[in-house]
């Protein structure tokens, strides 16, 4: 089997996943350019979600919108734009400005004196947009400093083989390849679905990336392994021969928790659901770019190949010059 | 190597045994035998996080222009003092933790009027000089007081718009009607139950001005306190008016001394006496002076979760988590065949010792602390993964059994060293962000799954191979090589 011989292909692959999604965040960011590239939840940019059951009457949206225009957020602006969706049969899920607890029990005062029957509030949360604005910037600075923590820590792992730094690096640029699907995927979901980032998102997206290095690190392994026991071996040989050795073991590993994850979804309810599909996106995209992208790069740095991409060359593969 | 085999192979046995005796029970007492008195007293209750059981989280921030202002010793405080309230407003298991630089994370479980306890808390001190008129109640009381009912009074502006009929610079002493006031030696069970009556509060611990320790004239100990303008001004007016009645000192609701005014208090000082100790004293003293919040606080994020909604969520997890394990334990079964098996048994090892130690630190599980937990598995199994892997590949370049266990093993180990390694630096980073930022979410996230990565390492590395060899000894097993798979 030979995986590396071709490395184009598989990277062709990766962008024909990643591309997509960095168009669909493009667009996300063109049509909302104070959101950025994904469609944020409360978590991020403020505001007040509130879910509530009725038990008597179930009233219209236009209903619950007349009773959020007679209050006002935090700041004193008018709730006028509030987002009211049904959520199954008896319930809605109000996403609006940021209402603080008092607000949110004279509008549930208001519901229950208005529809009868009892209102039930089965969830409520509310972020200022300071806060928001502030968890965003510090998850960009942990994603980070995880992945400088990461190329150093890899780097020291790697330092008996030669050229220690190239496998932090490609470890790396893994990590940001499943950082980008992930994103992608997101961006996409965000489009179809209406789906929106929130801080299960992150811890999703922080984990994939755990993951991701987990992965690469196992097949480095071994490449550092047979460095030492093979030694007249050219690289992309060996490169290759590790890849192959490992391919069961990060199937079986990525089967496992796929298992775990699928249950998950399957079974776990709606309020983990999203986070266990992006899970799933990223642990897979964490196995494949282990296995066909972080290898094959220390094969492309080896050969120093960057230097034919721009050359006219009948062998040159469509979509080399990433 | 065997004695040190027989040696994990005891510590694995007392290990699962424990793990049982915890998992299985709610609540572990031992009582030393020649006193019966309590030796241990453990809740093993598994506990819930708010979004599993219900309950009202809030993010309070110090309500400052700048964080980097706010003194962590006085956040503190703050948070202290907020404790202290928010027990003193009935709602039990309050958790309260300072988050960064500026900000407090409370959870309140099982609550269900989050409005007023977020109110409540939100006030900068609740220390109230109350009306009792002729009938003063014990100390200790809970009472309701008409301060925060209606936003609209406020006590203090009520008072200053009374005609002032003052002496200047007459001073006077407020005589405690009681006999041992420290309030540390109030105890929930003697707190009685708050009595329908609603007292007016004359003024709150904001007109305090300073608060101090002093020994009277016959050596006792009192607390002298001096308090500000406007509050020199409502105090003067008040005693002047009711000469003979008494006056109680309320914090977080509760009486915690009841004098009586012997007469007009006008040059906004005053004494509390009482048969106080130094300790005790300045134990009030302490009460009184931070009565009030060094840090004023305000609600930046809010979030209650119905208890259905959490009931529902436990459920459903729990089942997922059932299904996601059997698969994995059919799989590697199925797969890697005696390994397999022996894996396993490892792995319900692992969840049986996790599950203790969730148990006894305690971790509060929340959703995502499931979904991590659950997570864990797969990555337990990969530990064991990689190493029946390379045990096959030794075996087939002709390894004895034996051999290949031992190779297996210790060619795994800089794979399962690094790969592991780097998955924790992820966790401590996740950790500190969910620190930080007050993100209890991501925090109970990455604790479960850093507890996870740790577990495993040693029931994948140490428990395995320990039963692996416990086969060994007693099968013929390198008659049957299929049994590994091959």
């Amino acid at each position: 089997m030979n995986i590396i011989k071709n490395r184009y292909l598989y990277f062709l692959i990766s962008l024909l996943v990643i591309v997509p999604g960095i168009v669909f965040m493009a667009i996300h960011w063109v049509n909302n350019p104070s959101d950025g590239p994904l469609a944020l939840s409360i978590d991020f940019r403020g505001g007040s979600l509130l879910e509530v059951q009725f038990s008597g009457t179930l009233p219209s949206i236009n209903d619950i919108q007349a009773i959020y225009n007679q209050y006002q957020s935090t700041t004193g602006q008018a709730l006028s734009d509030a987002i009211i969706q049904p959520l199954g049969t008896d319930s809605y899920s109000i996403t609006s400005k940021q209402i603080d607890d008092a607000t949110k029990g004279k509008i549930v005062a208001a519901m229950q004196s208005k529809f009868g029957g009892t209102v039930t509030v089965l969830n409520f949360t509310s972020v200022s947009a300071s806060v928001g604005a502030e968890v965003t910037s510090a998850a960009g600075w942990a994603i980070l400093a995880a992945a400088i923590f990461i190329i150093l820590y890899v780097w020291f792992a790697f330092r008996s083989v030669e050229h220690p730094v190239r496998y932090g690096t490609a470890a790396i640029i893994a990590m940001f390849h499943d950082i980008f699907v992930v994103l992608g995927v997101e961006a996409m979901l965000g489009y179809f679905l209406h789906w929106e980032a929130d801080s299960l998102f992150l811890t999703a997206l922080l984990t994939v990336i755990g993951f991701s290095v987990h992965d690469t690190i196992v097949v480095f392994d071994r490449i550092r392994e047979n460095a030492n026991i093979y030694r007249r071996v050219d690289y992309e040989t060996l490169v290759n021969h590790s890849v192959v050795q490992t391919l069961d073991r990060s199937i079986n590993t990525q089967l496992t928790v796929m298992f775990t994850l699928f249950a998950l979804a399957l079974f776990g309810g709606d309020t983990t659901r999203h986070f266990v599909i992006i899970l799933l996106a990223g642990i897979f995209s964490g196995t494949y770019s282990s296995i066909f992208n972080a290898s094959p790069i220390l094969v492309v740095w080896q050969n120093r190949e960057w230097r034919t991409w721009f050359r006219r060359k009948t062998e040159a593969q469509p979509g080399t010059a990433q | 190597m065997s004695r040190s085999r027989n040696f994990w192979l005891v510590v694995i046995i007392l290990l699962i045994a424990f793990s049982l005796w915890v998992d299985l029970s709610k609540n572990i007492s031992i009582a030393d035998p020649t006193n019966d008195k309590l030796l241990v007293n453990l809740n093993t209750d598994i506990r819930l996080g708010l979004d599993l059981r219900g309950g009202l989280q809030t993010l309070l921030q110090a309500d400052v222009p700048n964080c980097a202002s706010v003194d962590p010793n006085e956040l503190n405080v703050t948070r202290q003092i907020l404790e202290s309230r928010a027990n003193a407003l009935g709602v039990s298991e309050v958790t309260m933790q300072v988050a960064g630089n500026c900000r407090i994370v409370a959870e309140f479980p099982g609550i269900n009027n989050p409005e007023q306890v977020v109110a409540a808390l939100q006030q900068t001190g609740l220390l109230e000089f109350v009306d009792m008129g002729s009938n003063p109640v014990p100390v200790g009381t809970v009472i309701k007081t008409d301060y925060g009912q209606t936003s609209a009074t406020q006590p203090a502006a009520a008072g200053t718009a009374q005609t002032s009929t003052a002496t200047p610079n007459a001073t006077a002493t407020a005589q405690s009607a009681v006999t041992a006031t420290p309030l540390a030696n109030t105890t929930p069970s003697a707190t009685t139950q708050p009595s329908a009556t609603v007292y007016h509060t004359v003024m709150t611990g904001a007109a305090l001005d300073t608060v101090s320790v002093q020994t009277s004239s016959v050596g006792q100990y009192e607390i002298a306190f001096t308090l500000k303008s406007n509050g020199t001004q409502v105090f003067s007016d008040y005693t002047t008016a009711n000469v003979g009645k008494y006056l109680a000192i309320v914090l977080d609701k509760k009486v915690i001394s009841v004098p009586v005014i012997n007469s007009a208090i006008t040059g906004g000082q005053g004494v509390i006496q009482g048969s106080f100790t130094v300790d005790t004293a300045n134990a009030l003293a302490v009460q009184l002076r931070y009565g009030s919040l060094p840090v004023p606080v305000k609600v930046v994020e809010s979030e209650t979760v119905g208890p259905t909604l959490g009931a529902e969520s436990v459920r459903k997890s729990l089942l997922a988590g059932a299904i996601g394990l059997t698969v994995v334990i059919l799989f590697m079964g199925l797969y890697y065949r005696l390994p397999g098996v022996l894996a396993d048994l490892a792995l319900v090892t692992y969840t049986l010792i996790s599950l203790m130690l969730f148990k006894v630190i305690p971790i509060f599980l929340t959703l995502p602390g499931i979904a991590g937990f659950i997570l864990s598995i797969g990555m337990a199994v990969d530990a064991n993964v990689l190493i029946f892997e390379r045990l096959k590949e030794e075996l087939r370049s002709g390894r004895s059994l034996r051999q290949a266990i031992d190779l297996g093993w210790s060619r795994a180990w800089p794979s399962i060293r690094d790969s592991n390694s780097s998955t924790l630096i992820t966790c401590l980073i996740l950790y500190i962000f969910g620190n930080t930022f007050g993100a209890s979410i991501v925090k109970g996230f990455s604790i479960n799954l850093a507890l996870g990565v740790v577990i495993s390492l040693f029931t994948a590395i140490i428990v395995t191979r320990t039963y692996l060899h416990l086969v060994l000894d007693n099968l013929k097993l390198d008659e049957h090589p299929n049994w590994f798979g091959l």
